[in-house]
C-alpha cells in the first residue's frame, strides 16, 4: 500500500539529483538559459563551474551546444522550463539531437497545467507530443520527487537523448526514497482488482490512486492504478494485460488528449486489442490559477476520475 | 602540402563535387564549389587528423554548417582516404553513407546538418568538451552567408566570446548568393566584419580562393589566445565553371552530361 507522507518537487529533486551525480560522473556537464535557479541547476553551476554553461536566454544556442558536448564524450544536461526547452529549439532536437542520436538530456521544469498563476504562455501542455515526435527521444515523467531522482539516475546511465519531465510545485510523495525506475518500464501503484484499469503518469498517479480509493469504498469497484512512467519505450506488456483483464480502462494525463498517453495507449490498442479507452486530459489551453483551482476546474483530479468511470459503468 | 599540391588537391576536390552532384542529378554544386579552396587548405594543410582513425580524440573538427554543401566535405574526405572514392558515386543514392545532407554516419564526418544556423553552435559546444578536457584541438566551423541570416548563429557568436574559446574558428564562405537571389537582395548582412567584430571575434577578411592567402591567415591565427576567430572568405559561387560562377542556377541543380564534360575541362585546364 502507498503511504502518503509528506511533498516534494520534482525539479528540486532532480536538481539535487544532477548535483550528487556530478561529484561522480566527470562527464556530466549542464547547459542552461538563464533559469537556473528555478530549475535547481545552479547548484551544479556553483559546485561545478567548468562544466555549467549559461547561454542567456537562447535556447537554440543551448540545444546544439549540448550536442557538439555530447558529439565529444560528455553528457550534457540542457536545463530550462517546458515551455522554453520544447518548441523553441524544436528544429535543433530535431536536426542536432535526435536525427544523429546524441547523448544528450533534456530536463525540463515546470511542466503541465500546474505551473499555475503564470498563465497558458508558461504552462506546457504539448510538450510530450513534440518529444514523441522526435524518434529517438525516451521520455520520462516522474511521479513524485523520489522518482524524479530515479528519471535522473537512470537517464544518465543510459546512452542516447532523453526528456524529463517535471513540474513546478510540490506534489506528494508516494514512492520509497530509493525506487529505481527501469528504461521501458512501469510501476503498479495500487491494486485493488482489475474492474478499471487506470493507466497515468507524473501528478495524475497520486490522483489517480486517491480516486481507486475511492472507487473501492464508496462504489465497491476495485481498480488497478499503474504508473506510466516511461513514455517511450512504453511498456506495451502492462497495456495489453490491462485491455485484457479489466472492464474498462483509462488513461489520465496533464497534458493535451492529443500526442500523449491516451494517444499512446489507443494506437498500440488499435492494433493488438482494440477497444474503448477513457481519457482524463486537457482538452483546451487552461488560463491562471492555483494549482488546486486549476486541477479540480480542468478536471485533472479524482474526483473527475471516479466520476468518469462511474459515468461509464 | 605545398601550395602546389593544395591546388591539385582543389582541382580533384572540383572535379568530384561535379560528377558526384551530375552522378546524383542532384545536390548543390554552386556552394561546394565556393568553398573548395577553403576546405582544401584546411584538409590538406592546417588540420591534425588520421583518416585512418576519424574519431582520433586529438583530431582537430571540421565542422560544416552549410551542410548542403557536403559534396565538398565528401570529396575532401575521400581525397584524403578517410573513404574510397569510388563511394562518392553512391552520393544521394539509396544505402550510401553519403547523404544529401551532412550526416555523422559518414567516416570524417563531425556534425548532423541540413538546417541552417546550427553548425557554429555546435562548434561552442565541441570546443568547451576541449577546455573542460584540456585537449589542444581546434575546431574550424564553414558557415554560409546566407546562413548568417538565422538568429541562432548570432546566438553562437555571443557565446564563443563569453566562453573565451580561442581555437574555435568561423569561416564565412562569402560568395553572395542564397537560394532565391543574391544575398545583399535577400537580407543585406553588411557591414560584416564590424558586425562580427562588435561582437568581440577577431575578423579576418581573404581572397578566398587564394590557397597562399588562405594558408598565411590560418598559420598566422593566434589560436592560444581566448578570442574566438572568424575569417571571411571572399568567394565566387560556383567557382571554376564559367556557367556556374555567380549564377544562383546552379545553387541547388546538377550539371547535365554535356554541362559535366565542359566543367571538367574547364578546371583540368585552369592554372
Amino acid at each position: 500500500m502507498v503511504n502518503i507522507m509528506n511533498t516534494g518537487s520534482t525539479r528540486e529533486y532532480a536538481g539535487k539529483k544532477i548535483l550528487e551525480l556530478g561529484g561522480t560522473n566527470p562527464d556530466l556537464c549542464v547547459v542552461g538559459a538563464d533559469l537556473n535557479k528555478s530549475t535547481f541547476t545552479n547548484m551544479f553551476a556553483d559546485k561545478y563551474p567548468n562544466r555549467f554553461f549559461d547561454v542567456g536566454i537562447a535556447e537554440q544556442n543551448m540545444v546544439n551546444i549540448a550536442a557538439g558536448l555530447a558529439a565529444s564524450g560528455k553528457i550534457p544536461i540542457v536545463s530550462t522550463f517546458a515551455v522554453f526547452g520544447s518548441t523553441r529549439p524544436m528544429d535543433q532536437l530535431r536536426v542536432g539531437v535526435s536525427q544523429p542520436n546524441l547523448n544528450v538530456k533534456v530536463i525540463l521544469t515546470h511542466a503541465g497545467l500546474i505551473t499555475g498563476e503564470d498563465g497558458i504562455s508558461a504552462q506546457s501542455l504539448e510538450d510530450l507530443s513534440l518529444f514523441l515526435s522526435l524518434n529517438a527521444f525516451s521520455i520520462l515523467v516522474p511521479s513524485d520527487a523520489y522518482e524524479a531522482q530515479a528519471a535522473v539516475e537512470l537517464a544518465i546511465n543510459t546512452n542516447g537523448p532523453f526528456y524529463i519531465r517535471l513540474s513546478r510545485p510540490a506534489i506528494p510523495i508516494i514512492n520509497k526514497p530509493d525506487i529505481i525506475l527501469e528504461h521501458g518500464g512501469s510501476n503498479i501503484m495500487y491494486e485493488e482488482g482489475n474492474d478499471v484499469s487506470i493507466l497515468c503518469y507524473g501528478y495524475m498517479v497520486y490522483h489517480a490512486i486517491e480516486a481507486a480509493k475511492i472507487l473501492k469504498e464508496k462504489h465497491g469497484i476495485k481498480a488497478r492504478v499503474v504508473n506510466m512512467y516511461s513514455l517511450r519505450p512504453l511498456d506495451e506488456s502492462i497495456v495489453l494485460k490491462c485491455s485484457k483483464d479489466s472492464d474498462f480502462i483509462l488513461t489520465a494525463e496533464e497534458h493535451f488528449k492529443y500526442g500523449g498517453l491516451h494517444s499512446l495507449v489507443s494506437q498500440y490498442l488499435a492494433e493488438n486489442n482494440p477497444r474503448k479507452v477513457l481519457s482524463i486530459s486537457m482538452n483546451d489551453y487552461a488560463e491562471s490559477g492555483t494549482t488546486e483551482e486549476l486541477v479540480n476546474k480542468y478536471g485533472l483530479n479524482a474526483d473527475n476520475i471516479v466520476k468518469t468511470i462511474i459515468s461509464n459503468t | 602540402m605545398e601550395i602546389s599540391e593544395l591546388k591539385d588537391l582543389a582541382k580533384n576536390i572540383r572535379i568530384d563535387i561535379l560528377k558526384m552532384t551530375s552522378n546524383a542529378n542532384s545536390g548543390h554544386p554552386g556552394g561546394s564549389l565556393s568553398s573548395t579552396d577553403i576546405v582544401s587548405v584546411l584538409f590538406g594543410s592546417v588540420m591534425n587528423y588520421e583518416s585512418s582513425d576519424p574519431k582520433w580524440a586529438d583530431r582537430d573538427r571540421f565542422i560544416l554548417s552549410k551542410a548542403h554543401a557536403c559534396p565538398v566535405l565528401y570529396a575532401a574526405l575521400a581525397e584524403t582516404k578517410f573513404f574510397p572514392k569510388s563511394e562518392l558515386m553512391t552520393f544521394r543514392k539509396l544505402n550510401s553513407r553519403l547523404q544529401g545532407h551532412a550526416h555523422i554516419k559518414t567516416p570524417g564526418v563531425e556534425m548532423s546538418g541540413g538546417s541552417l544556423g546550427q553548425g557554429l553552435s555546435f562548434g561552442v559546444g565541441v570546443s568547451l568538451a576541449a577546455k573542460i578536457n584540456d585537449k589542444q584541438y581546434k575546431t574550424f566551423v564553414l558557415l554560409g552567408d546566407g546562413e548568417l541570416n538565422e538568429g541562432q548563429v548570432w546566438e553562437a557568436i555571443m557565446s564563443a566570446k563569453k566562453f573565451e574559446l580561442g581555437k574555435l574558428v568561423a569561416i564565412v564562405d562569402k560568395n553572395g548568393i542564397q537560394n532565391d537571389r543574391f544575398t545583399h537582395e535577400a537580407m543585406d548582412m553588411s557591414p560584416l566584419p564590424e558586425k562580427w567584430k562588435s561582437f568581440g571575434w577577431d575578423c579576418y577578411e581573404v581572397d578566398g580562393h587564394n590557397i597562399f592567402e588562405l594558408q598565411k591567415t590560418f598559420n598566422s591565427l593566434d589560436y592560444n589566445n581566448q578570442i574566438p576567430k572568424v575569417i571571411i572568405a571572399d568567394t565566387t559561387k560556383g567557382k571554376g565553371v564559367s556557367f556556374m560562377e555567380n549564377n544562383p542556377d546552379f545553387h541547388g541543380k546538377a550539371a547535365n552530361p554535356d554541362q559535366l564534360k565542359q566543367a571538367i575541362e574547364e578546371i583540368s585546364q585552369s592554372n
